[in-house]
């Protein structure tokens, strides 16, 4: 794949990008409430200064087009709920805090997820087998929010041994990322798996093992590679989704992260904070992808992009 | 076959051993650390703040730290609540209530070393009314005259409004009304004086740590978002002498469970609440950290009463007689709250509501037969009838608590659905509901900030129950010089509610919450209000707290 | 571009009668295979009785599932109640039955919307490939970045509290990964000889893709499958947060588990009763899905 054809993927993504924007930018004001509703009612004439303050009396048109010329210098925007940030720098603050708990996260998914589904997927239908995919089965029935305040039980209360919460030392990193990992790595132990399975029975792989090759060294060279196919594919949104929707891990453990601002800021109708995270998440998923695919072409030589 | 096993399995026991071995040598941090011992108090503020600026923030998660970093012209004595002297040394009232005179002290001293006089209070109430500040609270400010006018951008003149600064040290102030809670009010964060300079260099970005100036006890010192924020104490304050703390941390404690164990763990000084399920084990604690005191709200029912079946004031009435109210506060909420026998609750600006409602179901019985009067005995004939909540597990629980009452009393079907927090506003809004849950903090420890809710052409009412009778007799409260009428006329309004009963009563709030042994000066009080500068932490070893 | 020789796997015969015959003799082998596959056959088994279990719930259940008792909340497990009662004094047994009942149902329908719209989607994207390929999955990019709760929210709004709602919302986001993970297959496999020949065959498209894609892509479709299902129950509980699903005091696994973890620490029976009987199902299905992807798969026959 060639320097061309990177470049045809960015060049097709601008009018997707252009879609998204305009998709997002419309369906929430369909969502009813805004902004500045709350418990207590806020005085029509208030109400009227407050949306005079963030343009939202301009009639919508109006505020799209604005909002286009706006993204297109690279300025997401005002918070309306956090009044003294701009939607630039919560990101700029959250997105590093996110990144690296997603990486650490990704990490002991993938070791996790690869060693128990190589494991299980080596010997089949034995205890090598059972166990590891019984304990992903737990991985995927106990979500995050379940994982989560267990580790923090047995690790942070009982042992005495992790902090409970906080962004600070190095410490703070490991149970929440063994939590966010925790779940991923189950589905990727499943995956790897299934995808081994299912190499493991073609040809080529046949022929190697009927030459004697030892069982460890297919595995590695033969069926790894296109055994972890359903992996890679699954790894694309899934690193987004790590990156992006650590909501709950990020509320359990007190991590000033940007999982949250998602949930937050559509429960909060702040718009452009929406429109900032989505598009964001967006970005994450096109270049997520992409890497994939580079990868898929590099693990499977059969697939060509022409 | 058996070599690869091998190699495999070793790579996972490589794996667990650095896992174990991290855990080990985290072992530093959390119990580890003493907090308190840089004389830093350790606080639990449940939310992230939306701003620290005085007239944009609405929370109580901001008021907390606002009231720390600024000083309004009168403070409030956390004990009594009774207005004591702040910026303002002493105040004169006019015989009608109508005028107020204050009189600066003047050693007081913003951050950066400015004196902080009459000028800057004028600045900063013009701001908050000025429409395009778009102040939410603005409505604070009504109480000056021509103060509304203002706001609404139909009068342009400030030399109009109800405020003037007669020299450096000295202002004026004229009501619309006589407002017997206006010292009161001035301890509201709307009203604080804002750094005139400071905003106009920096506009939105003022209120940052770097930029911001601010006069009271403590300054802004470090604010992280959904992390720490941090103030440190003022050397330029003008009663820094009294001032013991070095500062505090203020944490977003969104997370409940979060935040108990992290005062288990000896990280907090202070928790913002202590989650439901964990009162009855602090309860428990013989040590003293559990700390409950009343608060200044009512979470209540809002009954819809533009629409059958709930038109009927026998339906209504049924309802408020047919289910335990104190079976609701001593097993579903649980934290000491009172049952609402009352709209207001008892005590709120020396007022004290006379007509009761039943704590339990001794008056069930007439609460059948009212429904029977209505048409529907036994509950017969009555079409299901919908509780809306907010998706919360504490609303969702009394709302299951109540169906089942309701059912098992009078025979009443009831359904429930919750929706997210905005779709629940604009339904309730729109009146698309039957019954729907509110819960009302006051403003100001005066009658008036809950009775108002209720008059027809107040935003908050949203019942769609509109009383001629009640709207003169709250007008006439409002108008009202004499203390003791306008109690009156407050009884008479609160009497006129439960004769129509457009609300259902449930629970008086109660603020809960774990406070360290160390902290001394930490006063419960109706308005929640602890004022940092009469705070210290004792010298005691601050272990951890279980 | 290592040395690895790519044999490929030995082409169906091509002719369109002889396909035919070979793919049912395939289902007929399968259903040959699975019937031998213990952990599977315990594992259907297992779902058939809970699912019978689910339909007579109303009968057997000891008390009502809204049935309170303030004055006896957070029991331990006893005679009286099996399982203990929860914050409302409700008997914790009933309730995980009636919200298998629920989540079962949920489980199971919206992962069938999401099959049946990412595979078919899927399988055309990957089949046509060039242009309609990427349209259709730039498609997908653009449904992964809208916002969900905003997806929903309006959904509710227009079409009012409706149960049929919830499948849809839970299979509106499930099925765009299923669609990228068959669509990769479908990559894969259309490159084969025995496409190819059927291809070149003349055979039409439609039936290319119905008949030899997609059986060929069930092994990770299953396999994703069985991860679909318990996301789609746990998700549940979060459209009950947006108002969507089933109302209180009704209970789901998902709503039980997440009121289970507020009471962990007091009364962890709460927790780990629905707990148990999710992970269970989900062994079940597991085995099941397991044992169907290697009935299914023509190459593991022989293995």
């Amino acid at each position: 794949m060639g320097l061309r054809y990177l470049l045809g993927r960015l060049l097709g993504m601008i009018p997707v990008f252009f879609a998204v924007v305009t998709a997002i930018f419309f369906l929430i004001r369909f969502a009813p409430g805004g902004p500045f509703d709350s418990e207590r009612n806020v005085p029509p004439q208030i109400l009227e200064n407050l949306n005079k303050k963030y343009h939202l009396d301009e009639p919508l048109l109006m505020q799209y087009v604005h909002y286009l010329n706006d993204l297109a210098h690279g300025d997401l925007g005002p918070s309306f709920k956090h009044a003294n940030r701009t939607v630039n720098e919560i990101i700029g603050e959250a997105f590093p805090v996110s990144l690296e708990l997603g990486l650490i996260s990704l990490v002991w998914a993938l070791l996790i997820g690869i060693t128990a589904g190589g494991l299980a997927a080596l010997k089949p239908n034995t205890a090598f087998d059972y166990i590891p995919m019984s304990i992903s089965i737990l991985g995927i029935c106990l979500p995050t929010f379940v994982i989560g305040p267990f580790l923090v039980l047995v690790f942070g209360m009982w042992l005495e041994i992790a902090p409970v919460s906080g962004w600070d030392s190095i410490g703070d990193r490991i149970l929440p990322s063994l939590t966010l990992g925790f779940a991923f790595a189950a589905y990727i132990s499943r995956l790897t798996r299934g995808g081994l399975m299912e190499i493991r029975s073609l040809d080529f792989v046949r022929t190697a093992r009927a030459k004697g090759l030892p069982e460890s060294l297919i595995l590695v060279k033969h069926t790894l590679r296109g055994g972890l196919l359903p992996v890679v594919s699954y790894l694309g949104p899934a690193l987004a989704g790590i990156i992006a929707g650590a909501l709950v891990t990020e509320t359990i453990f007190s991590i000033p992260g940007l999982g949250r601002f998602f949930i937050e800021s559509a429960l909060n109708r702040d718009y452009t904070v929406v429109m900032g995270t989505s598009l964001l998440y967006f970005t994450l998923i096109f270049v997520c992808n992409f890497l994939v695919d580079v990868t898929y072409t590099i693990l499977d030589p059969r697939v060509r992009h022409e | 076959m058996r070599n690869n096993t091998g190699k495999l399995a070793a790579v996972v026991s490589v794996i667990m051993a650095v896992v174990v071995v991290g855990f080990f040598l985290m072992k530093n941090r959390g119990s580890g650390t003493k907090i308190g011992a840089d004389n830093f108090i350790h606080i639990g503020n449940g939310a992230e703040p939306k701003d620290l600026d005085p007239h944009i923030c609405t929370g109580v998660p901001e008021f907390h730290i606002i009231m720390n970093i600024f000083e309004g012209l009168v403070g409030k004595d956390p004990r009594t609540l009774d207005p004591i002297p702040g910026v303002a040394e002493k105040w004169e009232v006019s015989q009608d209530g109508l005028h107020y005179t204050f009189h600066l002290r003047k050693n007081a001293k913003w951050s950066n070393g400015d004196p902080v006089t009459a000028q800057d209070f004028v600045y900063s109430w013009i701001r908050l009314l000025k429409p395009e500040t778009a102040a939410e609270y603005a409505y604070q400010g009504y109480y000056f005259k021509n103060g509304k006018l203002f706001n609404e951008g139909k009068l342009k003149d400030t030399s109009q409004l109800g405020f003037k600064a007669v020299d450096d040290y000295t202002i004026q102030a004229n009501l619309e009304n006589p407002t017997p809670f206006f010292l009161s009010l001035l301890y509201h964060h709307s009203l604080y004086p804002v750094h005139q300079k400071t905003i106009e260099k920096f506009g939105q970005r003022w209120t940052r740590p770097e930029n911001m100036v601010t006069n009271g006890a403590f300054a802004l010192d470090r604010w992280e978002m959904n992390k720490i924020i941090s103030i440190k104490k003022n050397p330029n304050y003008w009663d820094k002498d009294t001032v013991k703390l070095a500062g505090a941390h203020y944490y977003p404690t969104e997370n409940l469970d979060t935040e108990e164990k992290m005062f288990r763990r000896g990280e907090l000084h202070i928790t913002n609440e202590v989650p439901l399920e964990k009162i009855l084990t602090w309860q428990a604690d013989k040590t003293g950290v559990y700390q409950t005191g009343p608060y200044l709200g009512n979470y209540f029912y809002w009954i819809n009463v533009t629409k059958p079946p709930l038109d009927n004031k026998l339906v209504r009435r049924a309802l408020n007689l047919g289910f335990d109210r104190t079976k609701i506060v001593k097993f579903v909420t649980r934290g000491g709250q009172a049952p609402a026998q009352f709209f207001t609750p008892p005590g709120t600006g020396n007022f004290m509501p006379k007509s009761a409602l039943p704590a339990d179901l001794s008056l069930v019985a007439e609460a059948k037969k009212l429904l029977a009067q209505a048409g529907y005995p036994e509950g017969k004939g009555l079409p299901p009838i919908e509780i809306l909540y907010n998706s919360h597990p504490g609303h969702k629980k009394i709302a299951e608590a109540l169906q089942e009452m309701w059912k098992s009393n009078l025979g009443v079907e009831i359904k429930l659905f919750n929706q997210e927090w905005k779709v629940y506003l604009d339904t309730m809004r729109t009146k698309n509901y039957q019954l729907g849950r509110q819960g009302w903090i006051g403003d100001y420890n005066d009658p008036n900030t809950f009775l108002d809710m209720l008059m027809s052409d107040n935003g908050n009412n949203r019942s769609g129950w509109a009383s001629q009778a009640y709207d003169a007799v709250m007008a006439k409260a409002q108008k009202e010089r004499n203390l003791n009428k306008r109690l009156v006329y407050f009884q008479q309004a609160e009497e006129l509610i439960m004769e129509d009963l457009p609300v259902i009563p449930i629970y008086i709030y109660t603020r809960t919450f774990l406070k360290h042994a160390a902290v001394q000066g930490w006063y419960p009080n109706i308005e929640d209000i602890h004022p940092l500068k009469n705070v210290s932490l004792a010298a005691t070893t601050l272990a951890k707290a279980d | 571009m290592s040395s690895i020789a790519i044999t490929m796997p030995t082409p169906e015969n091509p002719a369109l009668a002889l396909a035919q015959e070979a793919s049912s003799s395939l289902w007929m082998d399968a259903y040959r295979r699975l019937s031998k596959n213990k952990m599977a056959l315990a594992g259907a088994t297992f779902i058939l009785i809970e699912a019978f279990i689910c339909l007579i719930t109303p009968w057997i259940a000891p008390y009502g599932f809204e049935q309170q008792n303030l004055e006896f909340t957070l029991a331990r497990p006893s005679f009286a109640h099996w399982l203990g009662t929860d914050t409302l004094g409700r008997d914790l047994f009933t309730r995980v039955l009636y919200g298998g009942r629920v989540s079962l149902m949920v489980g199971i329908l919206a992962s069938l919307v999401s099959v049946v719209v990412g595979v078919i989607y899927g399988a055309v994207s990957g089949y046509a490939g060039g242009k309609i390929d990427s349209v259709l999955m730039r498609v997908v990019d653009i449904l992964y970045a809208l916002p969900f709760i905003f997806l929903v929210i309006i959904l509710m709004v227009y079409f009012g509290r409706n149960i049929v709602l919830l499948f849809v919302a839970l299979g509106l986001t499930e099925w765009l990964t299923m669609a990228r993970i068959v669509r990769g297959q479908v990559i894969s496999l259309k490159q084969k000889e025995f496409i190819e020949a059927a291809v070149s065959m003349g055979i039409p498209t439609r039936f290319i893709v119905l008949r030899h894609l997609v059986p060929n892509t069930l092994g990770p479709v299953i396999v994703y499958l069985t991860l679909t299902i318990p996301s789609a129950i746990l998700s549940e509980a979060f459209l009950s947060f947006l108002g969507l699903g089933v109302q209180a005091p009704m209970a789901s696994w998902g709503t039980l588990i997440s009121s289970g973890v507020e009471v962990m620490e007091v009364a962890p029976w709460v927790l780990i009763s629905p707990a148990i009987m999710l992970s269970l199902t989900l062994f079940s299905l597991n085995f099941l899905g397991d044992g169907l992807r290697d009935a299914l798969d023509p190459k593991g026959a022989k293995d």
